[in-house]
């Protein structure tokens, strides 16, 4: 332990660069001869391309280079693929349509890249990218995934008949879960949506490829939260350049949110333009671009029901539910409304039949992704939704309701996949209870009443899941990757430490909390500890940062290389020092013999290890381990999430007045970061449940492509958050994580909602909860 | 083209640049200050704030040559030597930064925040209205409420 190990509140280390204007993001990075890309993109959702007449940009200054899709295709560059198979039901793979990262015969929604200009500046590169005149042949339109399944759709991909990309299911037998709703004493049965979300990380994505023609040889900076997977899938599959000639560095990036997880077009077009035009080539998207073409999130429809016994306990529960992954398939689309989504369906709940059927269909709009939580958030609000409408229904108090149905014991298999560890729900929702002071709530919608104000509370008990994951088992349900991650501890000589972890901190500052591992193991202060992350030729190899994994498998593969590099530096004490190495105690940044007064320092030891003069028989010298961790089994961070509003029957404006969060996330490195954790993906929730929304007209227009037309939450629509944990140990990781990064996203929207819903008395309400639904929904 | 001549983090600058290009542009590229973020293409962000002659200014919003004359300070030109601005302190105590994308802007508007209002004047709902200019996405808020708050009883 030391003073800045695991659980201490330490400050960021990263944050005097951030605060001092020195952080290094993808477009603060220049380079010699640096040239500028622009794309020309579709306007229409659906044409084919009759032809593309680029004479005009040709001829304009600054240009160096006009290229279409046919050059690209002419060029050897591979299909854009999507990594994880899933087959439907009938056993037929998944129909993946092919996306060129250049359209070359049609393109498919508004954005869709269809040619790049290479310019000296980026000026010149937008002037001549509005004089490359497309022919486009339009053709009708479709951009709700429920209406793209009817006879009378038009027709996305040829491979892909009806749209469909696959019919899936999962849980117990559909007829069985059937009998036992239709012998339910009482059924609720919903209509849930799930609005469409865009991203929106402050730094839009950005890309700046360097080619070098005597090394034939790329360097990439770009916006990734995963630059190992993006080379690897840019050298693999679209044969870009092989992974011992492409160097790919993410440098400080500007947030993910899931949406810098994927290898999109302009990546590959930038590469490949720099090799073709020779000149470095660089490509900053506008806000307006990241809105058209940033992987979108959520989107699904669904119905659900759910049977109950006379004793209130869930006997049934079963969801259909249409997902809209857009007009192509991006990289992990397939996963998300599947295998992120179905398996929560259970909820915290006992429930011995759960079936979920999942028809995911193409559209003309952007490809939808994971976007934090991916899955989980729909599940999430699917499942307490629906509970809490049970409640209303039964007469019950909601809190009774689902404690009547918790899982207490663990190891616990639900009917969908999973084996939750552990958990103690009952722990946070009484924490949450009490925080909310939930008890006192009449007396506060009277109060409020008495102004002319409706108040409401609503709770969510979500559970995730996270630390993907076991490589075998994705590897068995159609993942097209491992999930592992792994960490070297280097050792210098003097003492200090460098850790490369294969992690990306894009705002989660592993900077502090991974040298918070070192810190706590060798008792040493984190200033000595570096952490090395983000660049293909400083790290082999790592699968990067999304679903809540930097902790729980990022950190415990660290943990791993730290027990190797602990183990040789005892041998090392217990040599100099002639004892037995298991007396050997490493603390406080010194090196004892317990039980006795002979001490080294632990700089002492690294010195003698890079010495190498008087080191054990047949020892290699040098102090450095490098450690691959896989986990054993995904993990279920899991919580109640409260709020409460109100709201101006005037106006349809709801205030939230206060929102409480008790999670477990298990082993906590740093409070503070988790917090900061939690703030930001309860905004993100809030976001999704009163104020975004993701809009296409029915010609496939993005109504929402700025932000003066979609909205973000800011300061003054949210509160202030009351949040607290609870921290059952998480057995399969050797740190005891969870993870706490997506949870804030994952909980809230069902408790807004549920909180809403209660204050204007109406359940017929769909997210964004804006005034004016608000007011008709109280209305109605 | 025209001529910009300004001081910008007490250094006079002087530059030909085209009549269009926008001081979030200027400073970015002919000056390499690329702590001024653009973070959209509407003026809604405020990644990009800056003070111009005192008065926070969202840098996009702006023609370089409209700020010719001026006194321009941007966040590398905030702290004074190696001594932090206590705006600077408040937002790293009180963790009020992840990414650190949108926090050059968010100081900046902080700095301006309480020297309008004065420190002792600024409570959360005035904060919170105040950033209203200002988009982070990663921090729910929370801690730049605090930071500012903090930051504001220093400067009292």
């Amino acid at each position: 332990m030391s003073a800045e190990g695991i659980g201490a509140r330490v400050l960021r280390k990263e944050d005097k660069r951030f605060i001092t204007g020195k952080g290094k993001y993808t477009d603060d990075f220049t380079v010699p001869d640096m040239h500028f890309a622009a794309f020309v993109r579709s306007p229409h959702a659906h044409a084919n391309i009759k032809s593309i007449d680029k004479s005009a940009a040709e001829a304009m200054s600054g240009v160096v280079g006009v290229l279409d899709g046919k050059e690209l295709t002419g060029d050897g560059i591979g299909n854009i693929i999507c990594g994880w198979m899933i087959h439907s039901k009938d056993g037929s793979p998944m129909n993946m349509g092919a996306w060129s990262a250049l359209a070359t015969e049609k393109v498919r929604y508004v954005g869709d890249a269809v040619a790049v200009v290479i310019a000296s500046t980026q000026a010149q590169a937008k002037a001549a990218a509005e004089a490359v005149v497309v022919d486009y042949e339009v053709l009708p339109v479709v951009v709700s995934a429920v209406e793209a399944l009817n006879d009378s759709a038009p027709q996305i991909h040829e491979n892909a008949p009806g749209n469909l990309i696959y019919d899936w299911e999962i849980g117990e037998d559909v007829d069985k879960v059937e009998a036992a709703i239709a012998g339910a004493a009482h059924v609720t049965e919903m209509d849930i949506t799930n609005n469409r979300l865009a991203p929106n990380a402050m730094e839009t994505r950005a890309a700046l490829a360097n080619y070098d023609a005597a090394e034939e040889h790329f360097t990439l900076h770009t916006t990734s939260q995963n630059p190992h997977v993006a080379r690897l899938v840019l050298s693999a599959f679209y044969q870009v350049a092989p992974e011992h000639k492409l160097r790919v560095i993410a440098p400080d990036v500007g947030g993910g949110f899931g949406s810098k997880i994927f290898v999109y077009p302009e990546e590959i077009v930038c590469l490949w333009a720099s090799r073709k035009c020779g000149v470095p080539v660089k490509w900053t998207a506008d806000r307006t671009e990241a809105f058209l073409a940033d992987a979108h999130g959520r989107d699904h429809v669904t119905k659900a029901k759910i049977g109950f016994d006379a004793n209130n306990k869930i006997v049934g529960f079963k969801i259909d539910t249409i997902a809209n992954l857009g007009a192509y398939m991006s990289l992990f689309s397939s996963s998300v409304p599947t295998y992120l989504y179905a398996t929560l369906l259970s909820g915290q709940y006992n429930i011995a039949n759960v079936h979920c059927n999942v028809r995911s269909v193409y559209t003309n709009t952007a490809p939808v992704d994971a976007y934090r939580g991916a899955g989980r958030p729909e599940a999430a609000y699917v499942v307490e939704r629906i509970m809490e409408t049970a409640a209303r229904e039964l007469g019950v108090s909601p809190a009774e309701l689902r404690r009547n149905n918790f899982i207490t014991e663990f190891p616990h298999q639900t009917p969908v996949i999973f084996a939750y560890d552990v958990g103690d729900f009952n722990a946070t929702l009484d924490a949450a209870m009490k925080a909310a002071d939930y008890d006192g709530f009449s007396a506060r919608r009277s109060e409020a009443e008495s102004r002319g104000k409706k108040r409401g509370i609503g709770m969510s008990c979500y559970i995730e899941a996270c630390g993907i994951a076991p490589s075998a088992a994705v590897g068995s349900l159609g993942a097209g990757v491992g999930l592992w991650e792994s960490a070297e501890v280097r050792v210098n000589p003097v003492g200090t430490i460098e850790i490369l972890t294969g992690s990306h901190s894009h705002g989660q500052g592993h900077e502090t909390s991974f040298a918070q591992l070192a810190s706590d193991r060798f008792g040493l202060p984190t200033g000595n500890i570096q952490v090395v992350h983000g660049d293909t030729d400083k790290v082999q190899f790592g699968m990067g940062t999304y679903g809540s994994r930097s902790g729980a498998v990022g950190m415990s593969a660290i943990s791993k290389a730290l027990d190797k590099v602990e183990a040789k530096a005892k041998k090392i004490a217990a040599h100099l020092m002639e004892a037995d190495e298991g007396d050997i105690v490493i603390e406080n940044g010194e090196v004892k013999v317990a039980g006795t007064d002979k001490t080294l320092g632990w700089h002492e030891i690294c010195l003698a290890a890079y010495m190498a003069h008087n080191l054990p028989e047949g020892m290699e010298p040098g102090l450095k381990e490098g450690a691959f961790y896989d986990p054993a089994n995904f993990t279920f961070p899991a919580g109640a999430y409260i709020c409460e509003v109100e709201v101006d029957p005037e106006t349809g404006t709801t205030e939230i007045v206060q929102f409480v969060a008790a999670d477990d996330f298990g082993r906590i490195i740093n409070p503070m970061i988790v917090e900061g954790q939690v703030h930001g993906g309860v905004t993100q929730g809030i976001g999704q449940a009163m104020l975004e929304n993701a809009v296409y007209d029915d010609s496939g227009q993005l109504l929402s492509a700025s932000y003066m037309d979609y909205t973000m939450p800011r300061a003054d629509d949210v509160p202030s958050y009351n949040l607290s944990t609870h921290e059952t140990i998480c057995p399969n990781n050797p740190l005891g994580m969870k993870g706490c990064g997506e949870a804030g996203a994952i909980g809230s929207p069902p408790a807004v909602i549920n909180a809403i819903t209660d204050a204007i008395g109406n359940n017929n309400l769909n997210m964004p909860a804006t005034p004016s639904r608000v007011w008709a929904a109280l209305n109605a | 083209m025209s001529t910009v001549k300004m001081t910008v983090n007490g250094k006079e600058v002087s530059a030909d640049v085209e009549d269009r290009t926008l001081l979030s542009a200027y400073l970015r590229e002919n000056l390499n200050l690329t702590g001024t973020h653009i973070g959209c293409d509407t003026s809604q962000c405020g990644a990009c704030v800056i003070h111009v002659d005192g008065k926070a200014v969202k840098s996009c919003t702006m023609l370089a040559i409209q700020a010719s004359g001026s006194e321009v300070t941007t966040i590398e030109g905030l702290a004074n030597g190696g001594d932090l601005h206590p705006v600077q302190t408040a937002f790293k105590e009180n963790h009020g930064l992840q990414c650190g994308f949108c926090t050059p802007g968010m100081i900046m508007s902080a700095v301006d925040m309480i020297n309008r209002h004065g420190g002792a004047n600024l409570d959360e709902k005035t904060i919170r209205q105040e950033l209203e200019g200002n988009i982070c996405r990663c921090t729910g808020y929370h801690n730049i409420v605090r930071s500012i708050e903090a930051a504001a009883k220093v400067m009292a």
